[in-house]
């Protein structure tokens, strides 16, 4: 018998490149940003299409958080998450119409308490409606992606079509709580006072989502479940039952956005969801199905590509944003914080 | 059946059905006299094309697109753009349908490789974004596209109303150019619904239902699943951009609304989900069917809802302009319940 060949295997540590790349993207906002400032003549114009940038990015944020949860728990591509922009904005418009003498009022508290109880209303409805969605759109078609896609894009025209039936067929306009008009200047930059309001908000929610996805059980779960779902119910957990509140949560969260999108622009639509789609679907792509750091990330990106190029070449500004979608693909072709799938 | 390449619509419903349609169509200029009913008859022409390539894609190959429209719009914008820079020629016809055509295919091509290579699903985001950015970009280029008002442009004075062949009338119909035309869009729908047969049908075909049924399976077994995607992906756009130019020359008229909306979209998802996905004659008896009950049932939702007056809620939902509510409902249970729709069903018989 001969002897083993002579083997000892060794732990090398990996390379600084190699441990540093899945922070990479991390560092893509930043660069975007100081790209804006190299390519912007005006440092006061900069700082307010950072700003505006930025508010759009998180109000996209929350409207696509809900949707690569979603896709990453069960594998459901769901293409009528638009239904719940703009659902959430009609509902949210509606409240703050019905409280117009508290928006009309120079109070601060008043205004916040108004703009707040629209998003709970909001909330409250299209997370109600994104229970139904599931129940009898969803649920049936499980496992097939191109029955979903077509079955979900179907539950968007009636959603659609009922929004228009209900609200009537003309687009609603409606002007900001007092005290959010206007900007504030910084260094020269008039930053508008609602997009500080988006930020912080926009902020507020995707710490939380952290919070609760890093530090509590169910946050564990779904993030196991993302991962590895069959072994997620393998141990015993009912991962539906984690599929509908997280599918609930993420249509509330739509509608959270589509507020803030509908007082954003100051009119609202009913086909408003369909197209904020694209921009989401840009979104969840470039930042990796599954992943919501990478959403966050990507949600950035898109809203300072779009406003810097809405700056420097208008008609761009659309074009743009599948540019920096085709850039990133290229460089990651399944997404900048890709989820491992382990399967 | 050679004509056919071998693919029957299987079942004698379904067949006499089919011969019906294609005589109706062929004979329409005489059955059904009258502006309106030969321009129902040019587009439903136009649409068994755009419907059938759709469902190469969608019902051969498995993969949705949300940017057929675009591909159709290609075909348009450029038949328009020739005619109105090179004046009114069968040239510019020619030109036109061939560049539309060929823009169409490369941006298919770059389309198809860059998001199938990942996932499939990537493919209905990519498109639906790619779709959404050329129509906003073509209706911001006003100075070139016309913009939101589209382009009015000549055809040839043979293909026109202006031009008389014969001075007797044939069967009360008079013989001018736009018989003419219509007889153009009529026989370019015939050959390419034929050629779109024979490709599902061949081989090529045969590997698409295998990528459709297991992908995985099919790449195992030595195909490359991508470059077969691709390539269907390229053909119907092709196919939709030539149906785009025949609507052109129909129309003598592109618009954002007429070629590019997002409303076709969903329209040619309606007639192939209707009609019977991955069955080919399915995008004859959609297309029909949607076309006729959306020039024709409109109206009787006008009039039920005038007939509603004073009931609440149901005037509204009656409303002819909520037509795509219940096209929406529609839509939801055929692919629920009649996933291979009417062809489907009555093959199956």
């Amino acid at each position: 018998m001969s002897a083993a060949p002579d083997h000892r295997p060794t732990f090398a540590r990996a390379g600084l490149s190699d441990r540093l790349a899945p922070w990479l993207p991390l560092l893509l906002v930043p660069l975007l940003m100081v790209f804006g400032w190299l390519a912007i003549p005006s440092t006061s114009s900069w700082l307010t299409l950072t700003v505006s940038g930025l508010a759009m990015g998180m109000m996209i944020f929350l409207m696509a958080s809900g949707l690569t949860l979603v896709f990453g728990l069960m594998d459901v591509i769901n293409f009528g998450h638009g239904a719940f922009i703009s659902l959430g904005a009609f509902v949210g418009v509606s409240v703050l119409l019905a409280l117009a003498s508290w928006t009309a009022a120079a109070s601060l508290p008043l205004n916040l308490a108004a703009l707040g109880l629209a998003l709970v209303a909001a909330v409250l409805v299209t997370g109600t409606m994104g229970w139904l969605f599931e129940r009898v759109i969803v649920r049936p078609v499980y496992g097939a992606h191109l029955k979903q896609i077509l079955v979900t894009m179907g539950g968007l025209i009636v959603a659609e079509q009922l929004i228009l039936v209900i609200w009537g067929p003309a687009q609603i306009f409606i002007t900001r709580p007092e005290m959010l008009k206007g900007a504030v200047t910084f260094a020269g930059a008039a930053l508008e006072k609602y997009r500080l309001v988006a930020v912080a908000l926009g902020l507020i929610v995707f710490l939380a989502m952290r919070l609760v996805l890093r530090h509590s059980r169910i946050g564990l779960i779904v993030r196991a479940g993302v991962q590895n779902g069959e072994m997620v119910q393998a141990l015993g957990y009912r991962l539906r039952l984690v599929f509908i509140g997280t599918f609930v949560a993420g249509s509330a969260l739509a509608g959270l956005g589509g507020v803030m999108w509908g007082l954003y622009d100051e009119v609202i639509t009913a086909d408003m969801g369909a197209s904020l789609m694209v921009l989401v679907f840009i979104v969840v792509i470039i930042g990796g199905l599954g992943s919501v750091e990478g959403c966050f990330l990507g949600a950035l990106l898109v809203g300072l590509v779009q406003n810097y190029a809405a700056f420097l070449e208008p008609k761009l500004a659309m074009v743009s944003n599948i540019a920096l979608l085709v850039a990133v693909l290229m460089w990651r072709p399944e997404g900048m914080m890709a989820v491992v799938k382990s399967k | 059946m050679k004509l056919l390449s071998q693919d029957r619509p299987g079942g004698p419903l379904i067949s006499a059905i089919l011969v019906l349609l294609l005589i109706g169509l062929a004979l329409a200029p005489f059955l059904f006299p009258g502006t309106r009913a030969l321009d129902t008859a040019a587009r439903i022409c136009v649409f068994v094309v755009l419907v059938a390539s759709y469902d190469l894609l969608l019902g051969y190959a498995g993969i949705v697109s949300f940017a057929h429209t675009m591909f159709f719009g290609f075909g348009a914008y450029g038949v328009a753009l020739t005619s109105e820079h090179m004046g009114r020629s069968f040239a510019a016809l020619g030109i036109g349908t061939l560049s539309g055509a060929l823009a169409a295919a490369l941006l298919a091509l770059a389309i198809g490789l860059f998001s199938l290579r990942v996932r499939a699903i990537f493919f209905a985001m990519i498109t639906l974004a790619v779709a959404s950015a050329v129509a906003v970009l073509v209706s911001q280029m006003s100075a070139l596209t016309g913009g939101e008002d589209g382009l009015n442009f000549q055809i040839p004075r043979a293909l026109t109303a202006a031009q008389k062949y014969a001075d007797f009338k044939l069967f009360g119909v008079t013989l001018n150019g736009k018989l003419l035309n219509y007889y153009l869009v009529f026989s370019c729908a015939t050959v390419l619904f034929l050629v779109l047969l024979r490709i599902v049908n061949s081989p090529f075909g045969r590997v698409l239902l295998a990528i459709r049924e297991n992908e995985f399976r099919a790449e195992a077994i030595g195909y490359r699943v991508v470059w077969f995607r691709t390539g269907a992906t390229v053909l119907s756009a092709v196919a939709a951009a030539l149906a785009g130019s025949l609507y052109a020359i129909w129309l003598r008229y592109v618009g954002p609304s007429t070629v590019l909306s997002f409303e076709i979209m969903i329209d040619i998802l309606l007639m192939v989900v209707i009609g019977g996905m991955g069955t080919m004659y399915g995008a004859v008896v959609g297309a029909v069917i949607f076309i006729l009950a959306q020039n024709y049932l409109q109206g009787l939702m006008g009039l039920a809802e005038g007939a509603l007056q004073g009931l609440p809620l149901l005037p509204q939902l009656l409303d002819p302009d909520r037509w795509l509510l219940w096209l929406g409902v529609l839509f939801i249970l055929s692919v629920y319940f009649f996933p291979t729709g009417i062809v489907g069903r009555l093959r199956r018989r």
